[in-house]
C-alpha cells in the first residue's frame, strides 16, 4: 500500500473509533501479553517473550535471505539461474540447528510448567463453578457452615450493550460481585462447571483453566499486588459466552478478612431467616423482584412466556405445590429452565414461587415458606 | 474414445478425472464464497463493540459455519480437484484408478453441504458449537439442527475416503512404466501421504460424531459426566482427528509451492529427497501431537511436557522445508508471475504462522494464548495464506494448461496484492487482540479492542472484495482469455503436463509417456 494509502486508512480508524465515547481513557493499542501479578506469571511472560525473540531472529534471517535472493536474482538482471540441488550437508545443518534452539526454549517450559502444577500447601481453596452463563465462588473453610457462595454475573447494563447508552471504560468486563482475593497468599482454584464447558482465564494471575462438569481442575496463584483485575471465559460455552466476565478484587489481608467475616455473617442471617415464618405480602414484593431478575428474561414480563413456557394459567403454578417448587429448586432437565436451587436462597425460591402462584392473574392465594423449600431440599 | 458427453449429464455422469477435478473446483469456489460471506458477517458485527448486527447465538452460528465450510467445503474439495486433475496427468495416466467412484465421492458434497447449509433455516438454527463441537455444548445443549449436521459430517467424510483411496490407488497402480516414486512430482507425493493421512482420520471423525449422536438420541453418556463419561474424551477424539487434518490441508499445498518455485527460479528444487521425507516426518508426527490443543483442560503434568515436547519437533521438518524452497530461489533466474507472487507470500506468511505456532506448541505460555485471538491469527496465518494461497497460485498456474487461454496478468497482479494486504491487515492485528487478553467466538468486547479490530473488519472486507477480482478474472480467461496453444506456458516448468497441448485434450496418456 502506498504511504498516502496508510495515512488515509488510519486516518479514517482513528475518527471511526474516537467517535466512541469514553475510548479515550482506557489503554489502547495494547499489543502484548499483560504483565502478570504472580512470580510464576512473570516466569511466563519471560517465556513468552524469549520464544518472542527468538522467533523473531529467526523471521528476520530468514526473510532477509528470501529478500535478498528476491532482489539479487532476477531474471530481469539477467541473472543465469545455477543448477545445483541436494546437498548433505547443507540439509543436516539445518536440521540440527533448529533442533538446538528448541532444546533452549524446552527447558525453561518445562521448569515453569512443573511449577504451575505445584498446587500443593495452598493457604486457602476456592471453588469456582462456571455456568451459562455466569461464575459462582465458594470460599471453602474447615467448617461447611462457615462457607461463603456467590454468583458473579455481568453487570454491564443491556443498554450499553445495544448501543443506547455510551459505553463505560469496563464495559463487558464488570460484575455484580468480584471475587475478593487475599495479597501474597497462595490460593488454589478448583474450578468445575455445571452445565457445558467455560474456562476461567484472568491475564493477570496468568490463570486459564477450563471448567468442566463432573470434573474439578486444579490450579493456583499467590497475587502480589492489590487491585482490580479483569477476565472472561475463553471456551465457547453457548450464546452468552462473551458475557461472562470475571473480577478479582485483591484487597490486604486485613481487608480481606474483614470482607470475609462480613460474609459469613450475612450468610448466617439468611440462614436464620429460613426459619421464619412471612405474610403474603411480604413473600410476593420480594417474590416480584426475584422474578424481574432472575426470571423476566425467559418468562416476559407479564408471565407470558417466551424461551420459557408461560407462567401466566401454567399448570404448574395452578397445579401441585410440590412439583411447582421442584421444578424451580432442581429445573428441567434438557431444557433451558435451570436449577435454582443453589443460586438463589431459600427465602428467594419461597418469594419466587409464592410470587408465580398469585401473580399473572394465578390467584391461588397460598404461600410457600422458606422452610417448605428447605424441606424440599433435604427430601432429595 | 469418445468425447464428453453433452449438456448436464456430461457433468452429472462425469468419469473422466479432468471433469470431475472441474466440478470440485468449481464448488469449492462457491463453497468459498458462501464461508467468505460468514466470515463477512462476523466482522461486520465486530466493526465496533456492542450488538449491531445480528444476535449472539446468530454470530455463533456464523462462527461455526464458517469454520466447517471453509474446512470441508472449500479448502479440502479444492485439493481433491487439484488432485484429480492433475494427478493422473504427473505420472502419466489415462485417468484416475476407480471413475465410478470418483464421480460418487463428488456428489455426495453438494448433498452433504446441502444439508448443513439448510440447518440454518431450521427451528433452533444451525449449529452454533463451533467447528469443533466439543461436547457437551454440541450435544446436550445443542440445537434440534445438530442431527442433520451429524449426517452431513458423515457423508463427506465417505467423500473424503472415497477420494483418498481412489487417490491411493492412482498413484500406486497407473504409474506409467519408468516413473519410479523417487521421480514423481512431490505435489504427488505430498497428496499421497495426505491420502493416508485421510483414511487414517476420516473414520475417527465420524467415531466421534456417531457417538455425538448416541447421546444424543439413544441415551447413552459418551461425553456427559452425569452418566459416567467424559467430556475431555471428545476433545482427545475431535483432535486425534482435527490435528492431521490440520496437515491434509497443508500438505498438498506444500505439494503445489513446490512444483511452482521451481518454475519461476528456473532451477530444480534443491533438496527433492529431504523434502519428501521432511513430509512423511511431519504426518507422522501430526499423529502423536493432538493434544497440544488441550492444555488447559486439566491433563496430568507428564502428558502436558510430552506433548509440548513432540509439537515443537515439528519445527524441524517444517523448517527444513521452508529453507529447501528459499534455497530453491536462491541463484535462480527470477520471474515474478502471479502463480510466483502467491507462492512467495505462502512462504513469508506461512512461515510467520508456523513461528506463532512454535510458540503455541510453549505449554506454559500457551496456557495464555490458548483460546484467545492469538490463535485465529495463528491458523488463519497458516490456513488462509497456506492453503488458500497456494490454491489460487495453483489455479493461476494451471489454468492456460486447463482452458488453452492466458488469464490477465494485470488482473492477477492486483487480486494478489489486494488479496495480500487484506489479508495481513486482517490477521496481523488479531496477534495483539489475542495477547492483550480478547477471547475468540464472542460477538461483543471491551472497548480497549476496539481499534484493532476495526482495522481487522477493514483488512477482511478487503480481502473478499479480492476475491471477486479472483472470480472476475478466471470467467475472463475461460471465455475471453487469449488463446495459447503452446505446450510449454512458463518457460522452464518441468512435468508432464507441460508435454500436452493446450488447452488439455478430453482424453491424455491413453498410452503412457516414455519416463527418462
Ligand atoms: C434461561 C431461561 C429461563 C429462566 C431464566 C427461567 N426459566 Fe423457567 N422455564 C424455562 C423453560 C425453557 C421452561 C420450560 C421447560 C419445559 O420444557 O418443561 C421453564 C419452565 C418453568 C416452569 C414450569 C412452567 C410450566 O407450565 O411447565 C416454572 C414454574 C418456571 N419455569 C419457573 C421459573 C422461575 C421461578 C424462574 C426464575 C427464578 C425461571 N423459571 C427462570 C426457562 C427459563
Ligand atoms: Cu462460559
Amino acid at each position: 500500500m502506498t504511504k498516502k494509502g496508510i495515512v488515509a486508512l488510519s486516518a479514517l480508524i482513528s475518527t471511526l473509533s474516537l467517535s466512541l465515547p469514553g475510548l479515550a481513557n482506557v489503554e489502547r493499542f495494547e499489543t502484548n501479553m499483560t504483565e502478570s501479578i504472580t512470580d510464576v506469571g512473570k516466569e511466563i511472560y519471560d517465556i513468552h517473550m524469549l520464544v518472542f525473540w527468538i522467533c523473531v531472529a529467526a523471521g528476520i534471517l530468514v526473510f532477509l535471505f528470501m529478500l535478498y535472493t528476491i532482489i539479487k536474482y532476477r531474471k530481469s538482471n539477467g541473472h543465469k539461474p545455477a543448477t545445483f540441488h541436494e546437498n548433505t550437508a547443507v540439509e543436516i545443518t539445518w536440521t540440527v540447528i533448529p533442533l538446538i534452539i528448541l532444546l533452549g526454549m524446552a527447558w525453561p517450559a518445562s521448569k515453569t510448567l512443573i511449577k504451575i502444577y505445584d498446587t500443593s500447601e495452598a493457604d486457602m481453596d476456592i471453588l469456582i463453578t462456571g455456568y451459562q452463563w455466569k461464575w459462582r465462588y465458594e470460599y471453602l473453610t474447615n467448617d461447611e457452615n462457615d462457607n461463603v457462595s456467590f454468583f458473579s454475573v455481568l453487570s454491564t447494563p443491556q443498554d450499553e450493550i445495544h448501543n443506547i447508552d455510551p459505553k463505560n471504560n469496563n464495559y463487558l468486563l464488570e460484575v455484580d460481585k468480584p471475587l475478593v482475593l487475599p495479597v501474597n497468599k497462595k490460593v488454589r482454584f478448583l474450578i468445575t462447571a455445571n452445565d457445558v464447558i467455560h474456562a476461567w482465564w484472568v491475564p493477570a494471575l496468568a490463570v486459564k483453566k477450563d471448567a468442566i462438569p463432573g470434573f474439578v481442575n486444579e490450579t493456583w496463584a499467590t497475587p502480589k499486588e492489590t487491585g482490580i483485575y479483569r477476565g472472561q471465559c475463553a471456551e465457547l460455552c453457548g450464546k452468552d459466552h462473551g458475557f461472562m466476565p470475571i473480577v478479582v478484587d485483591i484487597r490486604s489481608e486485613e481487608d480481606f478478612n474483614a470482607w470475609l467475616k462480613e460474609e459469613q455473617a450475612k450468610a448466617a442471617e439468611i440462614k436464620a431467616l429460613t426459619s421464619k415464618v412471612f405474610s403474603m405480602k411480604e413473600l410476593y414484593d420480594e417474590g416480584e423482584k426475584v422474578y424481574q431478575k432472575a426470571c423476566l428474561a425467559c418468562h416476559g414480563a407479564n408471565g407470558e412466556g417466551g424461551i420459557g413456557k408461560a407462567i401466566a394459567k401454567s399448570a404448574i403454578a395452578m397445579g401441585d405445590i410440590n412439583t411447582h417448587m421442584d421444578v424451580i429448586v432442581n429445573g428441567v432437565p434438557g431444557t433451558a429452565m435451570q436449577a435454582f436451587g443453589s443460586q438463589l436462597t431459600d427465602v428467594e425460591l419461597a418469594a419466587v414461587t409464592t410470587f408465580q402462584r398469585n401473580a399473572f392473574g394465578n390467584n391461588m392465594n397460598e404461600t410457600v415458606q422458606p422452610i417448605d423449600i428447605y424441606n424440599l431440599k433435604q427430601g432429595q | 474414445m469418445a468425447g464428453p458427453d453433452k449438456g448436464f449429464s456430461r457433468w452429472l455422469l462425469a468419469t473422466n478425472h479432468k471433469d470431475i477435478g472441474i466440478l470440485y473446483l468449481w464448488f469449492s469456489f462457491a463453497m468459498f464464497l458462501l464461508g467468505g460471506s460468514f466470515a463477512m458477517v462476523i466482522r461486520a458485527e465486530l466493526f465496533q463493540p456492542g450488538l449491531q448486527l445480528v444476535d449472539p447465538n446468530f454470530f455463533n452460528q456464523m462462527t461455526t459455519m464458517h469454520g466447517l465450510v471453509m474446512v470441508f467445503g472449500a479448502i479440502m474439495p479444492a485439493f481433491v480437484g487439484l488432485a484429480n486433475y492433475m494427478i493422473p496427468i504427473m505420472i502419466g495416466a489415462p485417468d484416475m484408478a476407480l471413475p465410478r467412484m470418483n464421480n460418487l465421492s463428488f456428489w455426495i458434497l453438494p448433498f452433504a453441504f446441502a444439508i448443513l447449509a439448510s440447518s440454518l433455516f431450521m427451528e433452533g438454527g444451525a449449529p452454533n458449537f463451533g467447528w469443533t463441537f466439543y461436547a457437551p455444548l454440541s450435544t446436550t445443549y445443542a440445537p434440534p439442527s445438530v442431527t442433520f449436521f451429524i449426517f452431513g459430517v458423515h457423508l463427506m467424510g465417505i467423500s473424503s475416503i472415497m477420494g483418498a483411496i481412489n487417490i491411493v490407488a492412482t498413484i500406486f497402480n497407473l504409474r506409467a512404466p519408468g516413473m519410479t516414486l523417487m521421480k514423481m512430482p512431490l505435489f504427488v507425493w505430498t497428496w499421497l501421504i495426505t491420502a493416508f493421512l485421510l483414511i487414517a482420520v476420516m473414520p475417527v471423525l465420524a467415531g466421534a460424531v456417531t457417538m455425538m449422536l448416541m447421546d444424543i438420541h439413544f441415551g447413552t453418556s459418551f461425553f456427559s459426566a452425569a452418566g459416567g463419561g467424559d467430556p475431555v474424551l471428545f476433545q482427545h477424539i475431535f483432535w486425534f482427528f482435527g490435528h492431521p487434518e490440520v496437515y491434509i490441508i497443508i500438505l498438498p499445498a506444500f505439494g503445489v509451492v513446490s512444483e511452482i518455485i521451481p518454475t519461476f527460479s528456473r532451477k530444480p528444487l534443491f533438496g527433492y529427497a529431504s523434502m519428501v521425507y521432511a513430509t512423511a516426518a511431519i504426518a507422522f508426527l501430526s499423529f502423536i501431537v493432538w493434544a497440544h490443543h488441550m492444555f488447559t483442560v486439566g491433563m496430568p503434568l507428564v502428558g502436558e511436557l510430552y506433548f509440548m515436547w513432540a509439537t515443537m519437533l515439528i519445527a524441524v521438518p517444517t523448517a527444513a522445508k521452508v529453507f529447501n524452497w528459499i534455497t530453491t530461489m536462491f541463484k535462480g533466474a527470477l520471474t515474478f508471475e502471479t502463480p510466483m507472487l502467491f507462492c512467495i507470500a505462502f512462504v513469508f506468511l506461512f512461515t510467520l504462522g508456523g513461528l506463532t505456532g512454535l510458540m503455541l506448541a510453549i505449554a506454559p505460555a500457551d496456557m495464555q494464548y490458548h483460546d484467545s485471538y492469538f490463535v485465529v491469527a495463528h491458523f488463519h496465518y497458516t490456513m488462509v495464506a497456506g492453503a488458500i494461497f497456494s490454491i489460487s497460485a495453483s489455479v493461476y498456474y494451471w489454468l492456460p494448461k486447463w482452458t488453452g487461454r492466458m488469464y490477465n496478468e494485470t488482473m492477477g497482479k492486483v487480486h494478489f496484492w489486494i488479496a495480500f494486504i487484506g489479508f495481513n491487515l486482517t490477521f496481523f492485528p488479531q496477534h495483539f487482540l489475542g495477547l492483550a487478553g480478547m477471547p475468540r467466538r464472542i460477538p461483543d468486547y471491551s472497548i480497549q479492542f476496539a481499534d484493532f479490530n476495526m482495522i481487522s473488519s477493514i483488512g477482511a472486507f478487503t480481502y473478499g472484495l479480492a476475491q471477486l477480482i479472483f472470480l472476475f478474472n478466471i470467467i475472463r480467461t475461460i471465455y475471453f482469455g487469449e488463446k495459447t496453444t503452446e505446450e510449454q506456458t512458463w518457460e522452464s516448468a518441468r512435468g508432464l503436463e507441460w508435454t500436452l497441448p493446450s488447452p488439455l485434450p478430453f482424453h491424455t496418456f491413453e498410452r503412457p509417456p516414455a519416463i527418462k
